[in-house]
């Protein structure tokens, strides 16, 4: 099986080399740059690293809100791509596109949107009524954080809709019907019939989104770069910067080891979750 | 269906998209109709200097394409390959641990590339292999095998059996039979399986930032974050460029979309 010899090969050797080298201090930048064993001292630093339990937090929140928009998005998205009308195809094709595009693409398209001086998005929102003044969405924390989350649910949202459609077309018709004849409403039989049956799909919807947001790098690197003053850095982002622009790779290492620590609570979370509700 | 809801679901795809005809339309304006207060939402004429820009001057788009080009069909090929010599593995040789397998590919799908990301520099760097396509190539391969697997598992689980004894019994060995039975039989699965494996290759960033920082070996995405503006970001032609990179995919999701789909939905679903 040539297959898994390549993946042990890239992926799990590497995970045990990471974690090798989070145990020494490493520094490219000096002349010699030998590694020496230095034990946990990496990790020791780490947990006085406030800006690692920020970049923690903010990780977080940015999942946390992503995964929850797009949820709510996606299955409202679903339902209505479930309906029959004309058109159909086209449209379902056509929230593809979205998901289609490369993600560096969309985040130099949303930074354009979201310009203090000549973005869209201040000009819209003037229109309506909504704001007086221009606003520098990027160049505020608060602001930067929810524009993220915006070009982030746009980009991921087509993915959720169409697993979910997926879902909604495998439940049988007869159950709606047999639903209506007994006088249940619309919302009732949202509520006991459609939600229960997608349960299981939900889930695994949640599980690659949530992993998938957690990793998130090439949006907010382009967008914002972790501006303004670190307020939208995330995990990857400053493990990113530790290794590359600060070229300290033992404490790099120890960053990205606990990131995919965390990351493999998330799935084993997930994973539990789906084992009770089979 | 009421024409109203009708006009609602229009609005809906309408504003989906809108973001993207954005992209299209700031790429055929003129640098002053960009940077102008109050916007003006369409371009006065088919401006097309920007198209031009990015071929004439400034950095090396072409080869930025070329470059994305060989890395994203390379990966394809190579995870086609190995992806469906295991998944017919998978399939016919009752494997007793083929769950387990799956769970193993499946978690690796969904690994943070920054958790590997170093030692795969350090062994990169080592082996040379920085700045070269193979470089690029071999980590795409295994960060997308899992996928291939996946969907191509369940591709080959739907054919027919009783082809393949037939053929065995012709005198067609094991190879033969993947090769001139299985292959032609699971073609359209191949065929979606490769169309996912490329667009995620082409979308790529995070290693391709990191393992070809030469100014001649970087891949699209990388190099259109690096547009230099002398006095402001020149969007026009970050745009067109954009829009040079996005297009085939877009045509592909929209002339391919059912395939995409199933392929997307496929594990989710069984």
């Amino acid at each position: 099986m040539p297959s898994l010899a390549i993946i042990i090969l890239i992926a799990f050797v590497p995970i045990l080399y990471t974690f090798w080298l989070s145990l020494h201090s490493l520094n490219l930048k000096s002349p010699l740059a030998t590694s020496n064993f230095i034990g946990l001292s990496n990790y020791i630093l780490l947990l006085k690293d406030f800006r690692m339990w920020r970049a923690l937090w903010q990780t977080l929140c940015f999942t946390v809100t992503s995964v929850s928009c797009e949820l709510v998005f996606g299955l409202i998205l679903a339902l209505i791509l479930n309906m029959t009308f004309k058109l159909r195809g086209i449209c379902r094709a056509s929230i593809l596109i979205p998901w289609a595009i490369p993600t560096v693409v969309s985040a130099l398209l949303w930074t354009w949107i979201f310009n203090d001086q000549y973005g869209v998005f201040n000009d819209i929102l003037n229109k309506i009524g909504i704001i007086k003044v221009y606003k520098s969405w990027l160049g505020v924390p608060s602001l930067a954080f929810f524009s993220i989350i915006i070009a982030e649910v746009w980009k991921t949202t087509p993915f959720v809709a169409l697993m979910l459609l997926a879902g909604l077309q495998m439940i049988p018709k007869d159950l709606y019907e047999a639903a209506r004849i007994d006088g249940a409403s619309r919302l009732r039989q949202f509520q006991f019939i459609t939600l229960p049956l997608l349960k299981p799909i939900i889930l695994v919807a949640l599980l690659f989104r949530t992993l998938d947001a957690f990793r998130v790098f090439d949006l907010i690197y382009v967008m914002t770069a972790g501006g303004p003053g670190n307020s939208t850095e995330v995990l990857s982002l400053y493990t990113y910067k530790t290794l590359f622009s600060y070229l300290d790779f033992g404490y790099g290492c120890a960053l990205s080891f606990v990131t995919f620590a965390v990351a493999g609570l998330i799935s084993i979370f997930y994973i539990l979750l789906l084992k009770s509700e089979i | 269906m009421k024409k109203t809801s009708f006009l609602i679901i229009m609005v809906v795809i309408l504003a989906i998209i809108s973001p993207f005809i954005w992209q299209v339309l700031t790429s055929f304006k003129l640098p002053s109709e960009i940077f102008i207060k109050p916007i003006r939402y369409l371009p006065s004429q088919l401006y097309l200097k920007n198209y031009n820009a990015i071929f004439t001057s400034g950095p090396p788009f072409a080869t930025y394409i070329k470059n994305s080009a060989i890395v994203a069909s390379g990966s394809t090929l190579f995870c086609v390959l190995f992806g469906s010599i295991t998944a017919y593995a998978l399939t016919r040789l009752k494997v007793r641990a083929n769950k387990l397998i799956m769970a193993l590919f499946l978690s690796v799908a969904m690994f943070p590339q920054i958790a590997i990301v170093s030692p795969l520099f350090l062994l990169m760097r080592k082996a040379g292999l920085l700045n070269t396509y193979l470089g690029l190539i071999i980590p795409y391969t295994a960060f997308n095998l899992p996928l291939a697997v996946w969907m191509l598992t369940s591709f080959f689980k739907k054919l027919p059996l009783e082809i393949e004894e037939q053929a065995l019994i012709d005198g067609c060995g094991p190879l033969g039979v993947l090769g001139r039975i299985v292959f032609p039989l699971a073609a359209p699965g191949i065929f979606a399986t490769s169309i996912l494996v490329f667009i995620f290759a082409w979308n790529e960033f995070l290693f391709a930032l990191v393992f070809n920082t030469r100014y001649t070996m970087r891949t699209v995405t990388v190099g259109i974050t690096m547009f230099p503006g002398l006095y402001e970001i020149p969007w026009g032609t970050i745009f067109a460029a954009s829009t040079i990179v996005t297009l085939p995919l877009v045509l592909i999701v929209l002339l391919l979309q059912r395939q995409i789909i199933s392929g997307l939905t496929m594990g989710a679903v069984k």
